[in-house]
């Protein structure tokens, strides 16, 4: 029987039972191996639940750094009999499957063509173990342990990391250590090594592991927001637990008090309410949330774009439309956060497309929000969001400053300088404010959602309220110039052909690049990095015959935008889009593409793999 | 909404309080709603309240949602900034503004409409999460702007100006406030100037939700036999429990006077106040009993009015999240940023 052999080229998925304790041992086993020096890219599959019923974990080893989901399970990790059937099925051909073989099985219920591990697990913890409790957790521990052996991880790699996670209980490092020396003692005494094999490598260097959601929430940190009001929603809550977590370190006086406000509000539209009041009277305030979220802040966000008040959003992307899939991922808001609002309103959007980046436009978006006086979205979703990805390491000019954009201060106003609130002083559309309470009797004006005119008089002129949509469109406009610029890799040979991404697609596009050159299709890459689109965007269109636009969601969403906004030929974008709740993967993105490459734009592709 | 400013003509012998400011420097626009409105009577006791506290206008915070009563922040003040938000959720933008900068008064203005129906949850939630704020809601009991549909104030059983019944149950916002822990409660009529100016005073010296109901009869929609917000019906109806007034600055409020017992004060500025408590057995301090005695009057029909609770140790939401002294929108960059040094340390925690 064939049986797959690779070094650090691997994908291992566990299947397990939500609530099981299981997670932190997965964690570990992921952990463990960037210890070992070799890149790994790591995301839970879970449900919309809390205990009981399946969820999944998958590593892809790759010593070439491919950090893109990649489809396909080498080693299956099966601790879950709701799931055994379909994990089974999943295994390709030749690979292996692992398993508690304490209880025996019928032969129907494994393949013919994988490899069969079993490990008595329940069987070794029993003979160990009283208590229930330490049973379930020890038992995660044990085939952590016992996978190392089979697959090659140094045991003292392991034990260190334990070793860290332990050290408030102390207590529970020997019992640790313990339990993953009796998985691996096991499989030396009766098992032999897989075909799939760890190896020590030098390829993670100084990079990181972490979640976007943190990177993000440590942004708003490094950006000076002080105001946090959120309500609960999967996948962002942990956006604004990780913030909570950093302002208690790095924002709290000696004497305990708190240099920031953080507030669970009632639900997303008094958030977004607490927002705006805060950027209105000058501090740096964002909300973070998801799709449903979006829809609820909708009036507010018109508000904030008329009225001209800076607010951040994090928007982490789940599955939608309605409830949708929210313990999956996709790219699906970006039509509702780009033109959210009644009325002709659009929106700065960020991309990020890695913690690393979560983390850089976390903190920028506070400075384009007041540069901007609008609100500013950074869009992540919950595949980078909610999963550790290995990134490059965080870094901070010290020299920076925090870009409070246009205010107009007691000084100014003493000296006589006009203030009118929608003036368009400076030609950039960007008219300068006041805070609150600045001036005993100059600068005050009355804020609302109505047309003004430029001294924030009341007026429903006509000529008004067109100069003063004009002035937004010219604000916009400058926006074009401070968003992060879309970055370009050139394909090896000239080429006709391009290829628009964003965000979290990035690891899989690139990868999907290099197989595509492999096979002669040579494409022109460009990663967006935010909207209002730059003219590099509509330039790299323009120098192209066909531009594929990759994305994860149904409609097509940043190619509506790019047409809408470019004023471009649909014909000329071919539409490849993923939408099944899972990452999009580099094999999706070949297939695709290739069958495009002959085939006319307007093809209607097949849901996802 | 307005856009006539007043003329800066004023009467050259207009008495300025200690800061300088006359009563016309507390004045905003000329106001566009109808003649007889009581939300202008409202308005001008606010404008009072201000010039007689010796607030500097500028620090002043006018928040306002959307209707009839939402659009008075523009006649008041003019020195102070102001935000017209969305309709039912002024309550969260000045919930924001108070955290970004807990200096300055937040005036908080409403609508039946704005804070019954479309915003009772803001309302709710802001005065349970203890806002530092002066909450008044100029109740008529109906829908102005849109021409006199019922508002959720509006009593079971009353008439609209089409002789239509309402059959639904109205909300008391008293009670309600009462209920989620404001610690400074009352209701007032906007025919009684000299019971709502100190009641105005007392809530902007108050820390913490201050919430006042201002019953404000409306002259186009909710003025006729059958309603039970119209000035005949609320001058029968109207119980007084007390007669408060303030001595400026910062007094503390006196609730523990005898039944009948009327206090003389003489004021800064030599205007002479009285406290004086009406109803027997009435006693402020006491929110259980308060909502006893409210729930009794409104089956009789009678519509309670005065300072109906106080907590004068109130605590507010900064107090709860223990922030800095420094108002949140002072700090500074190197207050606010930790620097390189500790995402070096935070990198290496990460690998």
């Amino acid at each position: 029987m064939h049986q797959i052999a690779a070094i650090n080229d691997f994908v291992v998925k566990f299947a397990n039972v939500n609530g099981s304790g299981s997670a932190s041992a997965n964690g570990l086993f992921a952990k463990s191996i960037i210890r070992s020096g070799v890149p790994v890219a790591a995301r839970n599959i879970f449900p919309s639940n809390i205990q009981g019923l399946p969820t999944w974990y998958e590593v892809r080893i790759t010593e070439a750094g491919k950090l893109g989901r990649r489809g396909g399970v080498d080693l299956m990790v099966a601790m879950n009999p709701q799931t055994w059937d379909r994990d089974v099925a999943e295994i390709e051909p030749g690979g292996y499957l692992f398993y508690d073989s304490t209880k025996p099985l019928p032969p129907e219920k494994f393949r013919t063509d994988i490899t069969v591990v079993g490990v008595p697990l329940t069987a070794i913890c029993n003979a160990k173990y009283v208590l229930p409790r330490e049973r379930q957790l020890f038992k995660n521990i044990v085939y952590v342990g016992a996978l190392a052996a089979l697959i090659g991880i140094d045991l003292k790699v392991i034990e260190d990391a334990l070793s860290e996670q332990f050290a408030a209980k102390p207590k529970l490092i020997g019992a640790n250590h313990e339990a993953l020396h009796m998985g691996a003692d096991y499989v030396k005494a009766n098992l032999k090594p897989l075909g799939l094999q760890v190896r020590k490598s030098d390829q993670v260097g100084d990079r990181i592991f972490l979640e976007g959601n943190s990177a993000a929430a440590l942004g708003a940190v490094y950006g000076g927001a002080t105001v946090c009001a959120w309500y609960p929603i999967t996948p962002s809550t942990s956006l604004a637990e990780a913030f909570m977590g950093f302002c208690d370190d790095y924002r709290t006086d000696p004497d305990g008090k708190a240099r920031f406000a953080i507030v669970q509000a009632e639900d997303e539209i008094a958030s977004i309410g607490i927002v705006v009041g805060a950027g209105w009277n000058g501090a740096r305030a964002f909300t973070c949330t998801s799709g449903p979220g979006i829809s609820l802040m909708t009036e507010f966000i018109g508000l904030s774009y008329f009225a001209e008040i800076p607010a951040v959003i994090f928007d982490v992307q789940r599955g939608g439309p309605s409830t949708g899939m929210p313990t999956r991922t996709q790219q699906a808001d970006l039509l509702c956060a780009a033109y959210a609002g009644h009325g002709d309103t659009k929106h700065p959007l960020l991309f990020p497309m890695d913690p690393r980046e979560c983390f850089e436009f976390g903190a920028l978006s506070f400075d384009l929000a007041d540069r901007l006086q609008t609100t500013i979205f950074v869009m992540l979703d919950l595949d980078m969001g909610m999963n550790e990805w290995l990134c490059e390491p965080l870094a901070w000019d010290d020299s920076k400053n925090l870009d409070r954009g246009k205010v107009m201060t007691y000084a100014d106003l003493e000296a006589g300088r006009d203030f009118g609130r929608y003036l368009d002083v400076d030609g950039d559309g960007i008219p300068y404010r006041t805070y609150p309470a600045t001036h005993p009797t100059k600068g005050a004006y009355f804020t609302r959602g109505t047309s003004r005119n430029p001294y924030a008089r009341y007026s429903e002129e006509g000529s008004v309220y067109v100069d003063n949509m004009q002035r937004l469109l010219r604000k916009f406009e400058t926006a074009k110039t401070l968003i992060p610029a879309p970055l370009t890799i050139k394909a090896k040979q000239a080429t006709n052909d391009g290829v628009i991404y964003f965000g979290s697609t990035a690891p899989a596009m690139h990868e999907a690049l290099e197989v595509l050159e492999t096979k002669g299709i040579c494409l022109d890459a460009m990663r967006v990095r935010g909207f209002p689109f730059s003219d590099e965007v509509m330039d790299f269109i323009a120098n192209h015959n066909r531009v594929f636009v990759i994305e994860q969601n149904r409609d097509g969403q940043l190619r509506s935008m790019l047409i809408n906004e470019g004023q471009i030929d649909p014909m000329k974008l071919p539409s490849i889009r993923h939408y099944d709740g899972t990452p999009i993967t580099a094999r999706f993105i070949v297939s695709e593409i290739s069958n495009l490459m002959g085939a006319p734009a307007t093809r209607i592709p097949e849901a996802a793999e | 909404m307005t856009y006539i400013a007043k003329p800066k003509f004023a009467h050259p012998n207009l008495k300025p309080n200690s800061l300088g400011y006359t009563r016309r420097d507390y004045e905003g626009s000329v106001s566009t709603l109808c003649a007889g409105c009581g939300h202008d009577s409202i308005s001008s006791a606010i404008i009072q309240a201000v010039f007689e506290l010796e607030i500097p206008p500028h620090k002043i915070a006018k928040m306002s949602g959307i209707g009839c009563s939402s659009k008075t922040p523009d006649y008041m003040m003019g020195a102070s900034h102001g935000f017209n938000t969305v309709h039912g959720r002024m309550p969260s933008v000045l919930t924001g503004a108070n955290l970004a900068n807990k200096d300055l008064v937040y005036l908080g203005i409403s609508g039946d409409g704005d804070s019954a129906s479309i915003g009772l949850g803001q309302f709710a939630h802001s005065v349970r999460r203890g806002v530092n704020m002066t909450y008044i809601v100029e109740n008529n009991g109906v829908y102005g702007l849109t021409k006199g549909q019922f508002s959720a104030t509006s009593d079971k059983g009353s008439k609209s100006k089409g002789g239509e019944i309402n059959h639904d149950a109205g909300i008391d916002l008293v009670g309600l406030a009462l209920q989620l822990g404001a610690t400074f409660v009352a209701r007032s009529f906007s025919g009684d100037k000299a019971q709502l100016v100190p009641l105005v005073k007392a809530a902007l010296l108050h820390k913490g939700p201050a919430f006042i109901d201002c019953i404000s009869p409306c002259v186009q929609f909710n003025n006729h036999n059958g309603s039970t917000k119209s000035y005949d019906y609320v001058r029968e109806h109207n119980e007084a429990v007390n007669r408060m007034d303030v001595i400026v600055p910062r007094n503390p409020i006196h609730v523990d006077y005898e039944p009948g017992e009327t206090k003389t004060v003489t004021q800064h500025d030599g205007s002479i106040l009285s406290l004086h408590k009406l109803a027997e057995h009435y006693d402020p301090s006491d929110r259980v009993a308060a909502l006893a005695f409210l729930s009794a009057k409104a089956a009789l029909g009678e519509i309670v009015t005065g300072l109906l609770f106080v907590d004068p140790a109130s605590q507010d939401l900064h107090d709860g999240l223990n922030t800095v002294d420094t108002p949140l929108n002072e700090l500074h960059d190197k207050e606010l940023i930790p620097g390189a040094k500790v995402l070096e340390a935070l990198n290496a925690s990460l690998r």
